[in-house]
C-alpha cells in the first residue's frame, strides 16, 4: 500500500482550480441543516445543570421535585450512566466531564439534566433540583496550580514520567521531556543567553455555533445522533461505550458543521442526549448556550513557559532549554508535551531540551485548538529570537534562516526531518514585498515562524458510478471549509471528467467503514488518499466492463480523459467508450459499479509558515491594530487554491484574535467573568485588514499528487509575529498574551518610566 | 532481519534501564512493537494506546504492515492530537 | 401566556402563535419552519440571526416574536427571487466568502441593508457595516471582497 501512495509528479487538470463548492447554494439560502437545525418528531428539550462551584464535593443530588414537575419526562444524573470508575481511566474522564460523578471542577461543570416538553418546563425542572455541595478551595491559574500549598484537584494525581514515581499528590499530572545533546555545554558556547518568562491566557476556539445534537434512541436499544462534530465516527465510538450499546447500533449523522477548529472532537453533551433519549423513550434535541460553550466546552490551555536561549555572535544558536507548564482543566492531556515537541522544531539545533508540565486546574478540559499547543510555544521562541537577534545587531530573518532546520536537521523532538518548507517560506519572505512597503508613525513590523505536525490516519471513501456516468463521493471525514469541493476534484482528476460530473456527499456512521476525525489537518490529505484509490479501483472495473462490452482482452484497454480506450493494430480503431456509455451497459456486465478503498493514510509531512505582520499602536491608549499581515506556507500541492489561502486567512485571524485580545478571565471565586461574545471578544471585520497569502508548493514525497495538510499551521505565528511588531515598533518586549490594551499601555508606560529615570540620574553620573 | 536502533522518547525510557535507544531485530512495525512488548513489558500500555512510529522523518501512526527499510531512523514518538 | 401574531414574511402574510416572551429567532426557526437565521449566542453579540425587519437590520435573538405584529420581516431565506439567487448569494459562493456557512445568512443581510443604504461603500465603511455579524473562519477577507463585487455588480460597473 505504501509504495501506491508515493509522489509520482504526474500533471494535473483538475487540481488547481477553484470551482464551486456544492454546498454553496444551501449555505447562502438558509437551506443547510446544522445540528441546531436537525428536529424529530416528538421530541424533547434537554437542558443541563451546571454547577455555579469551581470545586466542590457533591453531597447529594435530589432530583424528585424536578421529576414530579408536569412535562418533565426524564431527570439524570451520573447515577443514571455507568460507573466507570475502576475501568479505562480515559473514558471515565471523557464521561466525568459530561456528567460530575463525585466532584465538580469547574463552574460549568454537568451534574444533572433534564428532557421536558418544552424549554420552559426545562427551565424550570432545572431550579428545582437540589444539589447539595461541600464547597472545596480552587486554583484556576496554571503558575498557582503548581506552587507550594495550592489546593490539589485530584488526591491520586501522582506524576507520571518521574522516576521514582513520586509518593505526594500534585497537580503536575505528567512530564515529559524532549531534546538532545548537552544543554549546559551549549550555553557554555553561546555569546549572549537570554531568559525569560512568557504567559499565555486560556482562549476558546470560537466557532459561531453553539454544540447541538439530536438523539433518539429506541426501546429496542438501536439509536441514532444527528450531530455537528469532526469526527462522526469517533462520536458514535465515544457514546456507544460510554452507553454500553453495541457501536453497530448506533447510527451518527453528521450535519452541516457551524466551525470547530478542535472543539469538535470531543463529545460534550452527546451521551447526556442519548442517556435522556434512552430514560425518556423519546428523541431529545440538546443545544448549548453560548454561556455553556465558553463555560464547559473545552478552550485551550492557559501556559508559563521558562525559556532560555543562547546564541554565538553569528547568530548561531548553541543551546536552547525551555520548561513549559500547560493547564489541562481538570484531567490529564498531552498538551504541554505536544508544547515541548512543536516549540523548537523549526530549528536546527546541536543542543536542546523541552520539559512540558500538564497542569491540573480548575477549569472546563482543555481540547485541542487548531495546531494545539504550539501557537504558546512558538510565542515564546519566536520572541526570543528576535530579541536575540537584537542583542547581537543582526536582521531576525536573517538569523531564522542561518539557524532553520533542513532535510537531515534531528528535530527537537527526536527524528531527523525528510525534505521540509521552513527554508522556503522563510526565503519567501524575504522575498516579499511586505518585508520592504514603508511603515508609517506608531507602526511596526514584526515576522515568525510556526510549525505543525499534520496526521493522517483511518480513512475509506466510496465512489459509486450512477447509471448516467455521474459520480457519487462518499467520503467519511468532515467538511469544515470546502472538502467537498476539494475531493470532487480529485476524483475528476483521476477518472478523467470533469469537476461538475462529481457530487461529494459526507456519510453517516452506517454508510461507510471508519473514519478518524477531521483533524491534525488530515480531512483533504488523508479522504484525497483513498479517493484517488477509490477511483483506481473504479477504473479497473470499468475497464473490464469496456472490454465485455467490446469482447476484447481487458489487457487491450487503457483509461485515458474519461473513457475506456481500445489499444493495439487490432482494436485501435474502435471507439472509445465513455462513463456514461459504460455505465448505461452496467445491467448487462455485471451489475453497479464502484470503486472504494480503505486505508491508514500515513505520511501527511510536517507543516510550516512564516508569517510578516505591521501593527499600529495608540501610545495613548495601547490599542493595537494590525494594518497589514501576509502568510506564507507551504500547502505541497494545494488542491482548491482559494479554499487553501482561506485556510491560511482564517489561522491568522484566530491567531491576531488570540495575541491581541481573547482570554478567559476567571474571578476570585473561580468563576468565569466572559462568557459570552461581548466580553469574549474575537476579532470583527473591522478589527483585521486584508490578508495577503503566498502557497508554496513543496510535494509531499508520500502521497500520489504531493499534497499536505493546511489547516493548522497558520495560526501558530501570529501571537510572536505580532509581539515582535509592537516591539519593533515601541523598543518594548511583550510577554503575555494577549497583548490587550492595557497591557501595551502598562509596558509603555513602564519604559516610558525607566527612560525619565535614566534621564535624571544622567547628571549625577556626569 | 535487520536490527533497528530504536530511539524512545522520554516517557519509554524508564522502561529500558533509562536508555533512549534499544536495539530491535524487526522487518516492520508489528514485529517491532511484537519485539518491543516482550523484551520490555512496561512499554505495553503505551502500545496499546499507541504509539507514533517516525521512519526516516515521517510519522506512522496505525499500520503494522509498514516496513521499517534497513539503516532507516527509527523514532518512537506518543501520537498526538490535533485540531 | 400565548399570543397570535400577524406578520408579513419575506412577502407573504404569515400568522402565528407564540409565547409572549418568545423571541422572533425562536418563532422562526421554531414556529415558522424558517431556519436559515442561526443563534450563535443569543445575546446580540454575533449577527448570525440577522434579519430586516421594516427596512432595519436587527439581530432577531433581540426583538420578541410578538414585536413583529403588523410588520415586515425579511430573511435569508427571501433574498432569492425563485431560482435566481441574489448578486449577494452568487457572489459569496463565486469568492468562497464562506467556509462553515454558519454566519453566512446573518452576512448576507447585513449586505443586502448596507448596499439598500450605500451602494458604493469603502473598504472600511464595508468592514464597520458587517462589525456585527463574528466569522471564525474567513478572517474576513474574502467576505469584504465579496460584497465589494457585489456593490459593484450592481451597479453595472
Amino acid at each position: 500500500m505504501s509504495s501506491d501512495t508515493k509522489f509520482t509528479g504526474q500533471k494535473f487538470k483538475s487540481i488547481g482550480t477553484s470551482p464551486l463548492r456544492p454546498d454553496g447554494i444551501d449555505k447562502v439560502t438558509g437551506r443547510a441543516r446544522f445540528g441546531a437545525d436537525i428536529n424529530l418528531p416528538g421530541q424533547l428539550v434537554g437542558r443541563i445543570l451546571r454547577s455555579p462551584h469551581p470545586h466542590a464535593a457533591i453531597r447529594s443530588i435530589d432530583t424528585s421535585k424536578a421529576e414530579a414537575l408536569a412535562g418533565v419526562k426524564a431527570v439524570i444524573t451520573s447515577a443514571d450512566l455507568p460507573d466507570l470508575t475502576n475501568g479505562n481511566s480515559e473514558l471515565f474522564n471523557i464521561l466525568d466531564n459530561c456528567m460530575a460523578r463525585t466532584h465538580v471542577y469547574y463552574d460549568g461543570h454537568a451534574v444533572a439534566a433534564v428532557a421536558a416538553v418544552d424549554a420552559t418546563t426545562a427551565r424550570k425542572a432545572l431550579k428545582l433540583i437540589e444539589v447539595d455541595y461541600e464547597l472545596l478551595p480552587h486554583v484556576t491559574d496554571v503558575d498557582e496550580a503548581v506552587a507550594k500549598g495550592a489546593p490539589i484537584l485530584n488526591k491520586k494525581c501522582f506524576t507520571e514520567g518521574v522516576e521514582p514515581k513520586p509518593r505526594k499528590a500534585s497537580n503536575i499530572a505528567r512530564r515529559s521531556e524532549f531534546g538532545h545533546g548537552d544543554v549546559e555545554a551549549g550555553f557554555a558556547k553561546a555569546a549572549v543567553i537570554i531568559e525569560r518568562n512568557f504567559r499565555t491566557e486560556q482562549t476558546h476556539q470560537g466557532y459561531i455555533e453553539p454544540h447541538a445534537c439530536v438523539a433518539s434512541i429506541s426501546p429496542d436499544g438501536s439509536g441514532e445522533l444527528w450531530v455537528c462534530t469532526q469526527g462522526h465516527f469517533v462520536f458514535r465510538q465515544h457514546c456507544a461505550e460510554l452507553l454500553g450499546m453495541d457501536v453497530s447500533k448506533l447510527r451518527v449523522t453528521p450535519t452541516e458543521i457551524g466551525g470547530g477548529f478542535g472543539g469538535k472532537t470531543h463529545v460534550w453533551t452527546e451521551p447526556v442526549a442519548l442517556a435522556l433519549s434512552r430514560k425518556a423513550n423519546r428523541p431529545v434535541k440538546l443545544v448549548m448556550s453560548r454561556d455553556e460553550v465558553f463555560r464547559a466546552s473545552g478552550p485551550t490551555s492557559a501556559t508559563s513557559i521558562d525559556i532560555r536561549i543562547g546564541v554565538t555572535k553569528k547568530g548561531r544558536i548553541t543551546a536552547g532549554d525551555a520548561t513549559l507548564r500547560y493547564a489541562s482543566g481538570p484531567y490529564v492531556g498531552m498538551w504541554a508535551e505536544l508544547g515541548a515537541m512543536t516549540s523548537f522544531a523549526c530549528y536546527d539545533m546541536k543542543n536542546v531540551r523541552t520539559v512540558g508540565l500538564e497542569v491540573l486546574v480548575n477549569r472546563p478540559k482543555t481540547t485541542a485548538y487548531r495546531a494545539p499547543s504550539a501557537p504558546m510555544a512558538a510565542f515564546a521562541v519566536e520572541s526570543m529570537m528576535d530579541e536575540l537577534a537584537a542583542s547581537i545587531g543582526m536582521d531576525p530573518l536573517e538569523m531564522r534562516i542561518l539557524n532553520a532546520a533542513k532535510k537531515g536537521t534531528r528535530s527537537s523532538y527526536g527524528p531527523v526531518y525528510g525534505p521540509i518548507g521552513i527554508g522556503p517560506t522563510l526565503q519567501a519572505a524575504r522575498e516579499h514585498p511586505h518585508m520592504s512597503a514603508p511603515l508609517g508613525k506608531n507602526q511596526g513590523r514584526g515576522m515568525a515562524c510556526g510549525f505543525w505536525f499534520n496526521f493522517g490516519g483511518q480513512t475509506c471513501t466510496d465512489l459509486n458510478i450512477a447509471p448516467d456516468g455521474s459520480v457519487c463521493l462518499t467520503v467519511g471525514t468532515i467538511d469544515v471549509g470546502g472538502a467537498r469541493a476539494s475531493l470532487a476534484l480529485v476524483a475528476a482528476e483521476e477518472l478523467g471528467i470533469s469537476y461538475d460530473q462529481v457530487r461529494t456527499v459526507v456519510g453517516d456512521t452506517s454508510s461507510l467503514g471508519y473514519n478518524d476525525m477531521t483533524d491534525g489537518s488530515r480531512g483533504t490529505f488523508s479522504s484525497s488518499m483513498a479517493t484517488i484509490m477509490s477511483a483506481r479501483n473504479a477504473i479497473k472495473i470499468l475497464k473490464e466492463r469496456a472490454a465485455k462490452m467490446w469482447d476484447i482482452p481487458v489487457e487491450k484497454v487503457t483509461w485515458e480523459e474519461g473513457c475506456a480506450k481500445a489499444v493495439g493494430k487490432k482494436y485501435g480503431n474502435l471507439s472509445p467508450l465513455s462513463l456514461a456509455e459504460i455505465a448505461e451497459a452496467a445491467p448487462n456486465t455485471g451489475g453497479p459499479i464502484a470503486g472504494h478503498n480503505e486505508l491508514v493514510a500515513d505520511g501527511a509531512g510536517v507543516s510550516f509558515a512564516t508569517h510578516i505582520c505591521d501593527v499600529e499602536v495608540d501610545p495613548e491608549t495601547g490599542r493595537t491594530q494590525v494594518v497589514k499581515y501576509t502568510v506564507i506556507q507551504d500547502a505541497g500541492k494545494a488542491v482548491h487554491p482559494t479554499y487553501v489561502e482561506g485556510q491560511y486567512q482564517g489561522g491568522a485571524a484566530q491567531g491576531i484574535g488570540w495575541a491581541l485580545n481573547e482570554e478567559y478571565v476567571y474571578g476570585e471565586d473561580g468563576r468565569l467573568q466572559n462568557s459570552g461574545f461581548l466580553d469574549y471578544r474575537i476579532p470583527v471585520c473591522s478589527d483585521l485588514p486584508m490578508i495577503g497569502t503566498q502557497i508554496l508548493e513543496i510535494p509531499n514525497p508520500n502521497h500520489p499528487y504531493g499534497i499536505r495538510g493546511v489547516g493548522e499551521t497558520s495560526i501558530v505565528p501570529p501571537l510572536a509575529a505580532i509581539g515582535n511588531a509592537v516591539s519593533n515598533a515601541f523598543g518594548v518586549r511583550m510577554t503575555h498574551v494577549p497583548m490587550s490594551a492595557p497591557r501595551i499601555l502598562k509596558a509603555l508606560d513602564e519604559a516610558e518610566s525607566k527612560k525619565a529615570d535614566e534621564t535624571q540620574q544622567l547628571p549625577l553620573e556626569l | 532481519m535487520t536490527e533497528h536502533e530504536v530511539k524512545l522518547w522520554s516517557a519509554l525510557r524508564p522502561f529500558a534501564q533509562g536508555s533512549d535507544t534499544v536495539r530491535i531485530k524487526a522487518r516492520n512495525i508489528r514485529e517491532l512493537f511484537a519485539r518491543l512488548e516482550a523484551d520490555y513489558p512496561g512499554m505495553a500500555p503505551f502500545i496499546a494506546q499507541g504509539i507514533a512510529v517516525s521512519i526516516d522523518g515521517t510519522l506512522y501512526r496505525d499500520s503494522w504492515d509498514t516496513p521499517l527499510p534497513a539503516g532507516a531512523e527509527v523514532f518512537l514518538l506518543p501520537r498526538i492530537q490535533g485540531g | 401566556m400565548t399570543q397570535l401574531v400577524n406578520t408579513q414574511i419575506n412577502g407573504d402574510a404569515v400568522g402565528f402563535a407564540c409565547e409572549i416572551d418568545e423571541t422572533l429567532l425562536d418563532v422562526l426557526r421554531n414556529r415558522v419552519g424558517l431556519s436559515g437565521a442561526k443563534e450563535g449566542c443569543g445575546t446580540g453579540d454575533c449577527g448570525a440571526c440577522s434579519v430586516i425587519l421594516d427596512g432595519t437590520l436587527v439581530c432577531s435573538c433581540l426583538v420578541l416574536g410578538v414585536e413583529a405584529e403588523g410588520r415586515k420581516v425579511e430573511t435569508v431565506e427571501g433574498l432569492s427571487d425563485g431560482a435566481d439567487l441574489h448578486p449577494l448569494q452568487t457572489k459569496f459562493i463565486e469568492h468562497a466568502a464562506l467556509q462553515c456557512g454558519i454566519c453566512t445568512p446573518g452576512f448576507l443581510m447585513a449586505a443586502k441593508a448596507l448596499l439598500k443604504n450605500n451602494p458604493d461603500p469603502t473598504e472600511e465603511e464595508i468592514r464597520y457595516a458587517l462589525a456585527g455579524n463574528l466569522c471564525r473562519c474567513t478572517g474576513y477577507d474574502k467576505i469584504v471582497r465579496a460584497v465589494q463585487a457585489t456593490a459593484a455588480d450592481m451597479r453595472g460597473s
